[in-house]
């Protein structure tokens, strides 16, 4: 039952133009526009190229526009339109269709990644190493389960989908641009920034899946101690799975499934 | 064993009575139709017997389930039609279909269940594609997917033309043959005449009245209008004195109404007859069921505007 409700949640992707857009196509769009304006060279005062950088920067943004702004809206669009009501009015599980619809959009988010990377791998010169991997795919994983929750908390928290898109915009793209994910390094920032930046999820995602693919990060990632030349993948984890726990204990408590507007 | 049997069930919200001791039992192959205005309540009980809400007291059993505890093995034998279309636009029908079909241990086959409902043609069309009737009429698909034993139908013809209205009466009389246990609920009496064996007149959140049509008739209509145009607003003065105990004037025309009309047309006449006086456009009538139910529902609403002015 979970998989078919997961097979037809990832065809309703498939039927929707604009959701492809955005969750698989601008994250390739914004790698290559950003690669190109830079130039693929390696970024001044450290030891990796544009496109090593934005390559799962990038990929980390397609995994977010899935797991984060597209599970909200279609979640609060359907509810907007009764599906939601009507699912439960059936003998589905209503843990299932949840569940359904995160495993779907994990494998969005599986398919975002690759796209912006093996683009990157085969065009732009992006390295990859091996034994790092595993630990990339547990960020990824780590994330999306993170990003989910967070997304599923946004849907039970707003009572429209006019209202869920507001916020997931206004919460993603500002942390975006602070988090590693839309601009390379090119000055010290200021600390308060790095301080906000440290709370939220988004930096922690991107950090541990990006260092996976940094030459200059020694180890596998399986490391709690925080250095420049280590991948210490595991407090940025931690970090992630607090924020996907407590957010999907509120989400569960609060979800309402019946439209806006009925008692 | 009855398929519904409600006793005393009452919801408020916020204070105000939704539903107020409405006590009801559906026999096993009937169609039970729940009357009333937008607002009597309706909705509210027919999503309490759906689980969706829990009740404030009263006693609830579908199928001998309690809905507000009940959960799949109850859900297996009810189809919900809402009152409001939920179709996902861009799936097509046959995969609308499908997706609800595997919820279910024995679906219908997905072809009869279309041809039932008149939709064997637009398998393939995309949801978004039907018109507002084929649209209802894949929701009720819906609600029969499963083979449900009992179905419950808020408002199905609501917004829609008087072809398709036709078209959804035809079904829902279809699957009362099926021997399909049917809560309707619908404002338009003409619907519930043509559709239910019993109704329940439902106002403010009570039943004022309940029975077939035909008893509904019986209790409530059992007068005889009689009515002729008298063109100003006075009766002569020669009028006889036991009539104009029963007369009123309603611009223009006088209507008296009465239990047993032979008599009463006899003395109207023979008045009439005596004195030259033309009866113009003189009418004997019973009230239609539609009059029964606005005097049945505007008599609760003035009785409570009354009472709530002083």
């Amino acid at each position: 039952m979970l998989f078919w409700q997961t097979l037809y949640q990832l065809r309703l992707f498939s039927r929707r133009p604009a959701a492809l857009f955005f969750v698989i196509i601008m994250p390739l769009i914004m790698f290559v526009v950003f690669t190109v304006l830079f130039g693929n060279e390696l970024i001044p005062g450290t030891e990796v190229t544009t496109a090593q950088f934005y390559a799962p920067a990038l990929a980390v943004f397609g995994a977010v526009q899935a797991c984060y702004t597209y599970l909200a809206v279609s979640t609060a669009t359907a509810r907007d339109q009764g599906v939601l009501k009507r699912i439960r009015g059936t003998p589905l599980a209503p843990i299932t269709y949840i569940l359904a619809r995160i495993l779907a959009v994990t494998a969005i988010a599986i398919a975002a990644v690759l796209v912006v990377m093996v683009v990157g791998i085969l065009f732009f010169g992006v390295a990859v190493f091996p034994e790092k991997l595993p630990m990339a795919a547990i960020s990824l994983f780590t994330g999306c389960f993170s990003f989910a929750a967070l997304g599923m908390l946004v849907c039970a928290l707003s009572r429209s989908s006019e209202t869920t898109q507001a916020v997931v915009s206004a919460t993603l793209l500002p942390l975006a641009f602070i988090s590693d994910v839309f601009i390379r390094p090119f000055r010290e920032i200021p600390q308060w920034v790095t301080t906000l930046s440290d709370i939220f999820p988004l930096k922690h995602f991107s950090t541990s899946f990006s260092h996976a693919f940094r030459a200059d990060k020694a180890g596998s990632g399986f490391n709690w101690i925080i250095g420049d030349e280590i991948y210490a993948a595991l407090p940025n984890l931690a970090v992630m799975a607090a924020w996907g726990i407590a957010a999907a204990a509120i989400a569960a408590y609060t979800f309402k499934w019946d439209p806006k507007g009925e008692i | 064993m009855h398929p519904i049997t409600v006793d005393n069930l009452s919801k408020s919200y916020g204070g105000q009575m939704a539903v107020n001791a409405v006590s009801l039992s559906v026999d096993a192959g009937e169609t039970f139709a729940l009357l009333g205005p937008n607002g009597a309540g309706k909705t509210t009980i027919i999503e309490i017997l759906e689980g969706y809400r829990k009740r404030d007291s009263g006693t609830v059993s579908i199928l001998g389930f309690d809905p507000q505890t009940a959960e799949r093995a109850f859900r297996e034998r009810i189809g919900i039609v809402l009152q409001s279309t939920a179709l996902e636009p861009d799936l097509t029908v046959r995969e609308t279909i499908d997706v609800y079909a595997r919820f279910y241990p024995r679906p219908l086959a997905r072809d009869d269940l279309l041809s039932l409902v008149g939709l064997a043609d637009n398998a393939q069309k995309r949801v978004s594609a039907l018109s507002g009737g084929q649209q209802r009429r894949l929701e009720i698909a819906l609600g029969l997917v499963g083979d449900p034993d009992l179905i419950f139908l808020d408002e199905p013809t609501t917004g829609l033309d008087p072809d398709a209205r036709r078209n959804i009466w035809n079904l829902i009389l279809e699957l009362n043959q099926f021997g399909k246990t049917i809560l309707l609920s619908s404002h338009y009496m003409d619907e519930v005449e043509a559709l239910a064996h019993r109704i329940a007149v439902l106002v403010d959140g009570q039943i004022v009245a309940e029975g077939t049509s035909h008893s509904l008739r019986e209790i409530h209509g059992g007068y005889t209008e009689i009515r002729f145009h008298v063109g100003n607003d006075d009766l002569p003065g020669s009028f006889p004195a036991p009539l104009r105990q029963i007369t009123f004037i309603e611009r223009g025309w006088a209507v008296l109404e009465a239990r047993n009309p032979t008599p009463v047309l006899a003395d109207l006449t023979k008045w009439a007859f005596s004195q030259q006086f033309d009866l113009a456009h003189l009418s004997v009538t019973q009230p239609s069921l539609e009059e029964i139910y606005l005097t049945l529902t505007r008599g609760r609403r003035s009785e409570r505007d009354g009472r709530g002015a002083k």
